[in-house]
């Protein structure tokens, strides 16, 4: 009974089902994971393209698909909000890289509950196919944009994608909070639990401790998503008055849900409802959401910027604690979303310098960065070139944050394109950026040959200067009043002397999109052409790079890894390398 | 002239409280031996599913927390009448059954007793476990499952008393979409309910457990991790009850 094998309770399968598809492996579901958020990048992409073609060209007719109707544009904006969001920012990094990694990087031989890992992944997955579903059904996908605001989501016959479509948009979600759950407990658990002999908290890599607060995050956020989600339906289903107000009119009917009332309950019209209700319990989820989306970036390119600039990380508690203030912060400052919504001057007031603080440890975390760049020997590789753009469009999406984190700004600023400017660079492009340079820098571990370099870097290049193209003109767009989520604007005077920078944006996506199937292509191509990679082709210091390429089962082939030194030893004085592995033996002094 | 001694029986020890019945020793960085005749694999995976068990725990928690925060904010919120036209409060305090949400508490509060009887049980015969396996020895018979039966028996009792709750609420003229006040009613007892049910399959899994002779540790840990969630059942329904009963 105590000989059990302590590391690896399972044994690696053999057969193809077993090994692949319901694997218990923790590498495998990384790599489902990050297949998972690779598909539904091109659908949201396909989305956003067919928005910007249809903004320049309002009475153009797409192949297949007709004309685009405003009802249609409304779902393509819905969808590709939310396919985006939930299912390319919150998986990939996430539960794609962090389970690859995080079990590897701290030296556990799996995660800690490697049949809930399984369940998390399968059940992101139907939770997929039940969204892609609302495409298909009478009425097409939801109106609702991804923040489902109600009334229109809670009321049925408000819109023509609000019947089955928004039903499923919403179970879809359900189903994605129960596996966000699932995966919360096993990195969590996984972190506090399994640590290798020596891997104190603060020796882990930044990559887990940003994994480490985003599971807390995901945790503590998604069971409100989940309530709301079930209130929510009950509002369109049976007929309770939680987001419905009162006397609301939608197409000269009162609400009702569809088919009338069930037979065991009174009829009775909505009544008291409060819409705002649901904006704060969404923004509640929705704000930690967001640095769902972006804290594995921003591990990511630490780690990244340090390996490369051959520097240990300019303050690593510092960036530790900034971390954790990012996401502390990020559950009291959700109000700032709502500036809008008739909210007291006080309230708005304290959101309002509540969303300013968080731009402390944002600048500490950028200045530490540069701090690690400062006078450092850089080896310009593609992972961080990536890193470097991360840094790039951090701060350039960033700074408009304390703009519209003011009231008197944000007001005229909150239905332009200025907030899909702000919000596409700093959550979208930047955590996209972290995922590209985190494919580029772990792909020889993952598949055990190298990228394309030359293909990586005009990747890179391309794609920065693309995505500026595209969100740097939004801004200015949104100041000269374009507002954003209308289907069509040509018609309207003001605005007319705003297309040409409207075609100029569309063009830029257009050939930003394009560009992405260089990096595709270099992945897939790689993975059976590219060159053979090492154990350590990057010179990098963490416990990914001490096992074999790729890794086995059990991540150290039956040995437990003991660690000695801390995450980023670059560049030590006296090291006989450049860099000290965290297993290597400990340096005789102590200092 | 003794011929033939009889086997010996030993009953089932009285383990103190924090005793080792109770509590495991904590294991040195993860590699000492934990002693007690308990491999440190049993106590790395019993303390990895007490931090499971915890992480579910704040989750679940998370989920009454926004729907008490939703029902605070509700129940103060002005809405429009739309025959009088005017601003007014439409929330009508529920007539709760509450001798009946009584007759359930005292249910589930019963069944955490007896779920920690098994837990004590299953806890002390897994310290007989090395006792047992000398030849000439038996230990009593085993009574976990016994307990594990009860708790379940009377988590379906609670169920079918919310169930019965919820009639009564019926025959009241509280339906699902009456009123705001009840509806929360019944999606705070009817998300219990689905979690409580949840308790129930878990306790369903151990026995068989028992039955399929898995490993006494294994079944430690099942019986120790569904004996927290129901008491944090427990606990989360007096939680409920006391809201809806004194948050009117």
């Amino acid at each position: 009974m105590a000989t059990t094998a302590t590391v690896h309770a399972h044994a690696a399968p053999q057969g193809f089902i077993r090994r692949y598809i319901f694997s218990l492996d923790h590498k495998i579901i990384g790599l489902q994971y990050y297949f998972l958020a690779l598909s539904a990048v091109f659908v949201g992409m396909l989305l956003s393209v067919l928005m910007r073609v249809h903004m320049v060209w309002p009475t153009a007719s797409i192949p297949l698909l007709g004309d685009i109707k405003p009802e249609t544009y409304v779902m393509l904006v819905t969808m590709h909000g939310t396919i985006m969001v939930f299912f390319v920012l919150t998986t990939a990094p996430q539960g794609g890289f962090g389970n690859y990694f995080l079990p590897i990087q701290i030296g556990a031989p799996d995660m800690a509950f490697p049949v809930l890992n399984m369940l998390s992944f399968w059940t992101t997955f139907v939770s997929f196919m039940v969204m892609l579903a609302a495409f298909f059904v009478t009425g097409g996908a939801p109106n609702h944009g991804w923040t489902g605001y109600a009334p229109l989501s809670a009321v049925p016959s408000a819109a023509p994608g609000e019947g089955l479509g928004a039903d499923l948009w919403i179970i879809s979600i359900a189903i994605f909070c129960i596996a966000s759950l699932m995966g919360a407990l096993n990195f969590i658990t996984t972190i506090l639990d399994l640590r290798a002999k020596g891997m104190t908290l603060m020796r882990m890599p930044l990559t887990c401790w940003s994994w480490f607060i985003t599971a807390i995050l995901g945790l503590l956020a998604f069971g409100v998503l989940l309530s709301a989600g079930i209130l929510l339906l009950l509002d369109r289903n049976i007929g309770t008055s939680f987001f419905v107000p009162g006397g609301l009119n939608f197409t000269g009917r009162l609400a009702f849900p569809p088919g009338g009332l069930s037979s065991s309950t009174t009829p009775i019209t909505h009544n008291g409802g409060s819409p705002l209700l649901w904006q704060h319990l969404f923004w509640f989820f929705g704000h930690p959401e967001v640095y769902i989306a972006i804290l594995p970036g921003m591990g990511v390119a630490s780690q990244l910027l340090s390996t490369f600039a051959r520097k240990p990380i300019f303050g690593y508690k510092a960036m530790v604690y900034a971390i954790m203030g990012i996401g502390i912060l990020g559950f009291v400052v959700w109000g700032h979303h709502m500036f809008m919504s008739g909210m007291s001057p006080y309230t708005a007031f304290s959101f309002s310098i509540m969303t300013m603080a968080i731009g402390v440890p944002s600048a500490i975390k950028t200045f530490n960065w540069l701090g690690t760049l400062y006078k450092s020997r850089i080896r310009l590789q593609t992972p961080m070139l990536y890193a470097i753009s991360f840094v790039s469009l951090f701060v350039s999406g960033g700074l408009s944050g304390p703009f519209l984190a003011q009231p008197v700004l944000d007001i005229p600023l909150h239905d332009t394109a200025f907030v899909p400017a702000h919000f596409h660079l700093i959550m979208g492009v930047a955590a996209i950026f972290g995922m590209f340079g985190g494919t580029y820098y772990w792909f020889p571990k993952m598949f055990g040959r190298m990228m394309n370099e030359r293909l990586g870097q005009i990747h890179c290049i391309l794609t920065l200067v693309g995505t500026y193209a595209i969100f740097m003109p939004m801004h200015w767009l949104g100041e000269a009043g374009q507002p954003r989520r209308y289907s069509q604007f040509t018609e309207l005077a003001y605005l007319q002397k705003l297309l040409p920078m409207n075609e100029f944006i569309t063009y830029a996506a257009l050939i930003t999109v394009a560009v992405q199937f260089i990096f595709v292509f270099n992945l897939f191509w790689s993975m059976f052409k590219g060159p053979k990679a090492s154990d350590n082709p990057w010179e990098a210091t963490t416990l990914e790079w001490t096992t074999s390429t790729p890794p086995p089962h059990d991540n150290f082939g039956g040995k437990t890894p003991v660690v000695n030194h801390g995450p980023y030893e670059y560049s030590v004085p006296g090291a006989p390398k450049d860099f000290i592995m965290q297993t290597d033996p400990p340096t005789a002094p102590a200092h | 002239m003794a011929t033939l001694s009889p086997s010996v029986t030993i009953h089932d020890p009285l383990t103190g409280r924090g005793g080792r019945g109770d509590r495991p020793p904590i294991s040195d960085g993860g590699n000492g031996n934990g002693g007690n005749g308990s491999s440190p694999d049993f106590i790395r995976r019993l303390r990895r599913a007490r931090v499971g068990f915890f992480i579910l725990a704040v989750w679940v928690s998370m989920l009454f927390i926004s729907f008490t925060s939703a029902y605070v904010v509700r129940k103060d919120l002005p809405s429009l009448n739309q025959n009088t036209n005017q601003l007014g409060k439409d929330w009508i305090p529920v007539d709760l059954p509450v001798s009946l949400l009584v007759v359930n508490t005292v249910l589930l509060v019963g069944s955490s007793v007896t779920i920690e009887f098994a837990r004590r049980k299953v806890a002390q015969r897994m310290a007989l476990a090395p006792v047992g396996a000398i030849p000439g020895i038996a230990i009593g018979r085993e009574k976990t499952n016994l307990w594990l039966g009860i708790t379940a028996a009377l988590g379906v009792a609670f169920i079918i008393g919310q169930w019965l709750a919820w009639g009564e609420l019926n025959n009241r003229g509280f339906y699902v979409a009456s009123n705001p006040s009840s509806s929360f009613v019944y999606v705070l007892t009817a998300t219990h309910a689905v979690h409580l049910m949840g308790g129930i399959v878990a306790l369903i899994y151990a026995i068989c457990a028992s039955l399929l002779r898995k490993a006494i540790e294994s079944r430690r840990i099942v019986i120790e991790i569904a004996a927290w969630y129901w008491h944090f059942m427990a606990a989360l329904w007096i939680y409920v009850f006391a809201l809806l009963a004194f948050v009117r």
